[in-house]
């Protein structure tokens, strides 16, 4: 990885002011020291000043959170919404043109990385057309605790590209899940005996299978936010956002530790934060696990 | 007066290479106030003729001529009409009421949509009426259950529920298919009487599709059977089922094993394998036959078995005795019969005699050896190849990626390492010829075989390791009734020539009759009596015993 403080220092420092700098820092300990000064650090939140903007790290992260925070929830949102719309209506009408041309489209946006879909959107929205911007993050209102764009048109205009790219993949995948499932719940026997009992073909489809089919696609919806976060760099990275992921990419340029670490530990709980609230969730969403053993006989 | 009549239907399934007919020129008469059973085996397209009603034939069936009236109105001709039917004049029944309910709505959701679809009313009257729906099918606190969902009622109560569903808007005909298969004997009465109360009552057409000629001869007035599609003989119930005038028919009803005697072989008189059976198989040359010692093959004293609910149990509530102190003999050479309803324990005892489950305490005795108390792996499988077991499911229990000559072979080379190649297809050759299979089988694949043949397929393997105690859990109750005699045929053979002991495992009372010696009575993990079979049947000394004797539903109640 190279010496962080050749990073750090300009040319002309002596070889005494590097070491002095490496002490203070405590680069000279052994590992295991390091490490647990680290482990003990990090559970406070601390994690140390970054070797290239010499700042705390937890303030820089926290600077960058609301970038990432809104481009994450709302490329979530598109990929749950329109994903569970697509999926419906491709799982109901099996056989037609538009259902076909959805899934080969879909198709596409698995097989097709981020960047490229991203640099597709930039030549063609920002480049021929012209109507949207190809970088940043437009005007930031400041709300103290939260720097957000989403209350001014250039934000909003500013955040339509980069969601949408990073939605793409994980719509993709809720249109194949929520379609399979619809597929699956259409063929069972409680379909067929609402179906029996002239239950409208509406109701069937919305209130009785798209109901049981959600409940497997908010697991797989959960999870994928945490993906989200962290496939987010690539994003980030190609429209310039400021968010936390093109900190982290720049922070690999400079080696910079302090930043790595934390932004990996920060996706860790996002992750297991993420799988903890889809856990709670399955408790309202699901009755067959709210009460257990409260089987009568008969 | 005719209330439903179906007129020369029949349906095809237009599949890549060929069509089916799965219904030929099917003509049915329904009264109101009437009972009509519709019989066959699966396949046979009964359940299919009873979709056709409501259009509801799964894809690619259509009907390809005929039609179904229902008093003037042709209903088969325009799939608008039938939809306004489905729910208010028409109600339909399924099989599995577990499967039939939303599991995400509760009970009363379900029934107020229902109500509401059909009738113009608000939904606190459609609630009364739900309510009241519920109290008349049978379950208690209907108020109470009413927001319930369907996981929180048990099984009989669930097809009670998809009872009150179907009858909730008053329908003309009711339409049950196989509405009693997945439920255990007293359930089955229960459910089967409740149908007949509400047929008298709302002066109801009922069509009731089942396989069980017990049932057919208790609940229906008159009955059709069917076979591959074609409608074989349709009169009056006791006419069909005493004097059948089809060849058919007679087959089927002398398949049916009897509930007031015990015969010594099933009359077999369409088969499914056409090689006669020989009565000197080769097998019994490879046989290390031992004649059969008087004494008690498998001792099995104070069995117990508990599970718990979950790995973090707080308390000791939460376990289930699963079976409670059951004590038995199982005599060299005899067949032992283990009756009771699912969750009785059956199943458990089962995988603790083959040694799947360990016992929570007690001991099992196979040849006056404590087999709970061997440690050593070495050990038991000595005991292992001695004990071999059969299982209910001939779908689930072949691996579907082996060759049937690899699925036997694997036992014998667990058990004899050394065998030769050569020998070793001769063996499996003679094992398959024991169970009355052509060499050919040997390399087709499970799924190429029927629910008969690989069941048959199953016996084979377990003999492969030449056991001296069959375990043989349900194993004829996922086949047909005429497969289901063939092979119990198969097994008093095999048990006649092999010296064989076998634990005969069913909540089928008639089939355990036709095959055991001695039976024992199981509740709730508890034995409520053991006697020899046809003392138990004559003179049944447990409450539970006789119940059961006079739930099931017996072929011959007919003649009365």
């Amino acid at each position: 990885m190279g010496d962080p403080i050749n990073n750090m220092v300009g040319e002309e420092t002596s070889d005494e002011e590097r070491a002095e700098l490496r002490e203070t820092l405590g680069l000279t300990d052994p590992i295991h020291i390091q490490f647990s000064r680290f482990v003990v650090n990090a559970s406070k939140g601390e994690f140390g000043i970054s070797y290239q903007l010499r700042r705390p790290v937890s303030e820089l992260i926290i600077e960058r959170l609301p970038a990432t925070i809104e481009l994450v929830l709302i490329s979530a949102l598109i990929a749950l919404v329109s994903g569970t719309l697509l999926g419906v209506y491709t799982g109901i009408n099996r056989k037609g043109f538009l259902s076909d041309f959805i899934l080969a489209v879909s198709l596409l946006g698995v097989s097709l990385p981020t960047f490229v879909i991203g640099i597709l959107f930039i030549y063609l929205f920002a480049v021929i057309l012209g109507v949207l911007p190809s970088f940043g993050r437009g005007e930031v209102i400041d709300l103290g605790f939260w720097s957000t764009g989403l209350l001014t048109i250039s934000g909003l205009k500013a955040i339509i590209l980069p969601s949408v790219t990073l939605s793409l993949f994980q719509m993709t995948y809720i249109i194949r899940l929520v379609r399979a499932e619809m597929m699956e719940i259409l063929q069972t026997d409680y379909i067929k005996f609402a179906r029996a009992r002239g239950i409208s073909e509406k109701s069937i489809n919305y209130k009785h299978a798209l109901k049981n089919g959600l409940i497997p696609v908010i697991t797989i919806a959960g999870i994928n936010i945490g993906t989200l976060v962290a496939f987010s760099i690539i994003t980030e990275t190609v429209f310039q956002w400021p968010g936390m992921g093109f900190l982290f990419i720049q922070a690999v340029q400079f080696v910079d530790i302090p930043i790595m670490s934390a932004y990996l530990v920060f996706i860790a709980f996002v992750f297991v934060m993420i799988n903890f609230i889809v856990d709670i969730l399955y408790y309202f969403i699901d009755p067959r696990i709210r009460v257990k053993g409260d089987v009568t006989s008969g | 007066m005719t209330f439903l009549k179906i007129n020369n239907l029949s349906i095809d399934y237009k599949m890549r290479k060929e069509t089916v007919n799965a219904a030929k020129n099917i003509n049915i008469d329904i009264n109101k106030g009437e009972i009509v059973g519709i019989v066959g085996e699966s396949g046979s397209g009964k359940s299919t003729v009873a979709n056709a009603i409501v259009n509801l034939i799964d894809e690619p069936g259509k009907i390809s001529s005929g039609s179904i009236f229902m008093g003037e109105t042709n209903i088969s001709e325009n799939p608008e009409t039938i939809v306004q039917y489905r729910g208010k004049k028409i109600g339909l029944i399924f099989q599995d009421p577990q499967t039939s309910l939303n599991p995400i709505l509760t009970v009363g959701e379900q029934l107020i949509e229902t109500i509401q679809t059909h009738l113009n009313i608000s939904t606190d009257e459609a609630k009364n009426k739900a309510i009241n729906l519920l109290t008349e099918v049978g379950i208690k606190e209907a108020k109470k259950r009413f927001s319930n969902y369907p996981h929180q009622f048990s099984g009989g109560m669930r097809q009670r529920v998809v009872i009150s569903l179907a009858l909730c808007c008053e329908p003309e005909l009711l339409i049950a298919d196989e509405p009693t298969t997945a439920l255990d004997v007293s359930i089955q009465s229960q459910i089967l009487e409740l149908i007949k109360k509400l047929t008298r009552e709302r002066n109801l057409a009922v069509i009731l599709i089942t396989h069980d000629m017990g049932v057919i001869a208790e609940t229906t007035d008159r009955v059709a059977v069917m076979k591959n599609g074609d409608l074989v003989e349709i009169g009056p119930t006791k006419q069909v089922l005493v004097e059948p005038k089809e060849k058919y028919t007679k087959s089927l009803v002398s398949s049916v094993p009897p509930t007031n005697k015990k015969i010594s072989r099933f009359t077999i008189i369409e088969k499914e394998n056409l090689n006669n059976q020989n009565n000197n198989i080769k097998i019994l040359n490879r046989w290390s036959k031992k004649s059969i010692v008087d004494q008690n093959l498998v001792k099995i004293q104070n069995l117990s078995k508990s599970f718990d609910d979950s790995f973090f149990t707080e308390n000791t509530k939460n376990s289930v005795m699963a079976v409670d102190d059951v004590s038995f003999d199982i005599k060299e050479g005899k067949s032992f019969g283990l009756v009771g309803e699912s969750g009785s324990g059956k199943t458990t005892i089962a995988k603790m005699v083959v040694n799947l489950f360990k016992p929570s305490s007690g001991d099992i005795f196979f040849d006056n050896v404590n087999v709970t108390k061997i440690k050593k792996n070495k050990d038991l499988l000595k005991f292992r190849r001695q004990i071999q077991m059969i299982f209910q499911d001939p779908f689930s229990s072949l691996n579907g990626r082996l060759k049937v000559k690899e699925i036997i072979a694997e036992p014998i080379k667990l058990h004899n390492p050394n065998i030769k190649s050569m020998d070793l297809d001769n063996y499996i050759y003679d094992l398959l010829e024991s169970v009355e299979l052509s060499q050919q089988s040997a390399i087709r694949y499970p799924h190429e075989f029927s629910g008969g043949q690989r069941q048959r397929i199953s016996i084979a393997r377990a003999l492969a390791t030449q056991p001296r105690l069959l375990v043989c859990d349900e194993p004829t109750s996922a086949l047909d009734v005429s497969i289901q005699a063939q092979i119990l045929n198969l097994l008093k053979d095999l048990q006649e020539q092999l010296n064989l002991t076998i634990l005969f495992i069913s909540h089928d009372l008639p089939v355990v009759r036709q095959m055991c010696d001695k039976i024992a009575v199981l509740k709730d993990g508890k034995l409520c009596e053991v006697s020899e079979t046809e003392e138990l049947f004559k003179n049944p000394k447990h409450n539970y015993t006789k119940e059961l004797l006079k739930l099931m539903p017996k072929i011959e109640s007919i003649y009365n």
